[in-house]
């Protein structure tokens, strides 16, 4: 069973962001960079089925060099090898989709799992348009992940509203990782060590004929407006009299 | 980072961050109650790899190299310090005598079991009557047909009652002593003879299980002899040299640990309406940690640099411990009295850090034999 998952290389979800002045992007310098969280559950989530199965775990990164490090922390925990889609352009979900499309028609995986979002900016969108592009069945928001003994279908739970609902698509299929979908393991020091030695295919745009076009381009980003400080009050009588003159609310 | 740490270690460093904030500091006050490492813990430790960072690759460790080493250690000492002990023991002093002197056949059948973590060292050498002056031991080594017969009694030996094998200097030649008539062993669990005392009570490093270990006519083999008879003594100074700067590593990660709290009291205890960091003698007791802190990472870096590039370091070991573990050590007392009567309530940690700090300045040759053999060096010609 050969399974492919996309790492992203994200700003540290602990790390407390700036603008840049220009608002073009944020400041990246002395920010530490990770894994995407829920690409780390994919990745895990691979290497399980691969455990039960025996088979292969692919990771794709699109992005500039930079991006192999975090790859690196994949194939750390396990993973086979790595295909490094070097871009150094801007691009949307729907690249990213297109991107992997190709990669996928190229690698014909059994099963393409995703994090259903990268944590920097939390679009969620790659991986139902990565299904939509191949034709394949989907299966969002992972938090179980069951592979038939026939390795045909994948019975994959998913948390809603007030309950769990259970979908059953045939395979190949797209899926995207949820946070409750598993505990990713840590990369030990041998396998740390290993990881150097594992390939990485380093392919480009061009050379995958994919088409990069963003629709979505990123116009400025502002910090949430600051919130003032309360002030307290004497009375009922002074509250609603602000409530009325100030906030205007009643 | 340091430049000079390898890419894969400091990748690896950053795994180990997460590891201390995401499973041990959740444990840390039940490992300080019940002095025992929970075992799920301890099987996440031999997952990373952590019992044979130090062993070569061929023997199924990582070879690190001793600053990558330093460094990871340091990161796993900002938690509680009975897990730093558990695996420092087999990448140190339990395993050093067979990685530089054993017999290829005592390389291949401990180093594996070592490195894997499935097997737990000790390392014998103190000895009532021998602290500093480790070449005055009265445990004895006599041969005997196939092998030799020890008696004696060694004391303060860390992991003692979970150690699977104890590396033990003896005396084999009461005349020479340390100039080859000392020697090393490697002595089994379960040997005949060889018994257990009962575990130290300390005033810190709860979980260390340090424990007297008592040979009456224990048989060792020939073949648990390590290096030559009478090169022991040697032996045990070289593994001394590496233990004071993984010491040092230990002592400046938990006065990390400690500075990074205090600042983030400082900054949230209110008094006469502000934050304490606001006043100059919190930001001194804060600077001063820093700066130490500071020197002695860089001391701790320039010197494991230089060991893996062949040089001799015994001073520069000796100073970078004697100033490491005595900074760490202001820095806990500096970060107990910023605490105010909350650093004295066991809920913060800091009471306990400040506990085991207090050893460090002891083990590994007391800083007055670091100034001792520092001096000496100076004064030779």
């Amino acid at each position: 069973m050969k399974i492919l998952v996309t790492v992203k290389r994200v700003s540290d979800p602990e790390a407390k962001l700036k603008i840049k002045p220009d608002g073009s992007w944020i400041q990246t310098e002395g920010v530490k960079f990770v894994v995407n969280p829920f690409d780390e559950i994919a990745v895990e989530e691979a290497l399980r089925i691969k455990e039960k199965q025996t088979g292969e775990v692919v990771v794709v990164s699109i992005g500039e060099k930079v991006v192999t490090e975090q790859m690196r922390a994949a194939l750390a925990m396990g993973a086979d090898r790595g295909i490094f889609v070097n871009y150094t352009g801007s691009y949307d979900s729907y690249d990213v989709a297109n991107i992997l499309q190709k990669v996928v028609e190229q690698e014909k995986p059994d099963i393409i799992i995703l994090g259903k979002q990268a944590v920097d900016d939390d679009m969620g969108a790659a991986g139902f348009m990565l299904a939509e592009l191949l034709g394949y069945p989907q299966a969002a928001f992972a938090s179980k992940v069951e592979i038939s003994d026939d390795k045909k279908k994948a019975k994959v739970t998913r948390e809603i509203d007030g309950g769990l609902e259970v979908k059953e698509v045939e395979l190949p299929c797209v899926i995207t990782a949820d946070l409750r979908l598993n505990t990713p393991r840590y990369a030990s020091l041998p396998n740390i060590m290993k990881a150097k030695q594992k390939p990485v295919k380093e392919v480009t745009v061009d050379a995958l004929g994919a088409a990069v076009k963003p629709r979505v381009t990123v116009k400025k980003l502002t910090e949430p407006p600051k919130r003032k400080g309360g002030v307290k009050v004497e009375s009922v009588q002074d509250l609603v009299t602000k409530l009325k003159n100030e906030a205007k609310v009643i | 980072m340091d430049d000079r740490i390898t890419p894969e270690a400091r990748h690896f460093i950053e795994i180990i961050s997460r590891f201390v904030q995401d499973e041990c500091m959740p444990v840390e006050d039940a490992i300080e109650d019940t002095g025992r490492l929970p075992d799920p813990l301890v099987r996440t430790m031999k997952h990373l790899g952590l019992f044979g960072l130090r062993i070569p690759v061929v023997y199924g460790g990582s070879g690190m190299n001793l600053l990558d080493y330093c460094f990871a250690l340091k990161e796993l000492s900002k938690s509680h310090d009975a897990i730093r002990a558990i695996m420092s023991v087999n990448n140190g002093i339990g395993s050093m005598a067979i990685v530089n002197d054993g017999t290829e056949d005592q390389k291949a059948h401990y180093l594996p079991l070592l490195a894997s973590g499935e097997y737990i060292s000790a390392f014998a050498l103190t000895e009532p009557g021998a602290g500093s002056d480790a070449s005055a031991i009265a445990t004895t080594a006599a041969k005997s047909p196939g092998g030799w017969v020890l008696n004696g009694m060694k004391h303060f030996i860390t992991n003692a009652p979970i150690a699977d094998i104890f590396t033990v200097i003896a005396v084999t030649d009461k005349e020479k002593r340390a100039k080859g008539g000392i020697t090393a062993f490697i002595v089994e669990k379960g040997s005949k003879g060889l018994t257990i005392g009962n575990i130290h009570n300390t005033m810190g490093g709860k979980g260390w299980l340090q424990a007297e270990v008592i040979f009456d006519d224990c048989f060792v083999p020939d073949k648990n002899l390590v290096g030559s008879i009478g090169s022991g003594f040697k032996i045990a100074m070289k593994t001394l040299n590496e233990g004071r700067l993984s010491a040092a590593a230990s002592a400046i990660g938990i006065g990390e640990r400690l500075l990074s709290m205090g600042v983030e009291y400082a900054k949230l205890r209110k008094q006469f309406g502000k934050a304490i960091g606001e006043f100059e003698a919190i930001q001194w007791m804060l600077a001063d940690s820093a700066m130490e802190l500071y020197a002695a990472d860089r001391m701790l870096a320039d010197t494991a640099y230089r060991f893996d590039h062949g040089e001799d370091i015994r001073t520069q070991s000796s100073m970078t411990k004697l100033f490491a573990t005595e900074s760490a050590f202001k820095v806990a007392d500096r970060m107990l009295q910023l605490h105010g009567g909350m650093g004295f309530m066991k809920e913060t940690k800091v009471e306990r850090m400040f506990r085991d700090i207090r050893a460090y300045r002891i083990f590994e040759g007391t800083s007055e034999i670091q100034r001792f053999m520092i001096a000496r060096e100076l004064l030779k010609n």
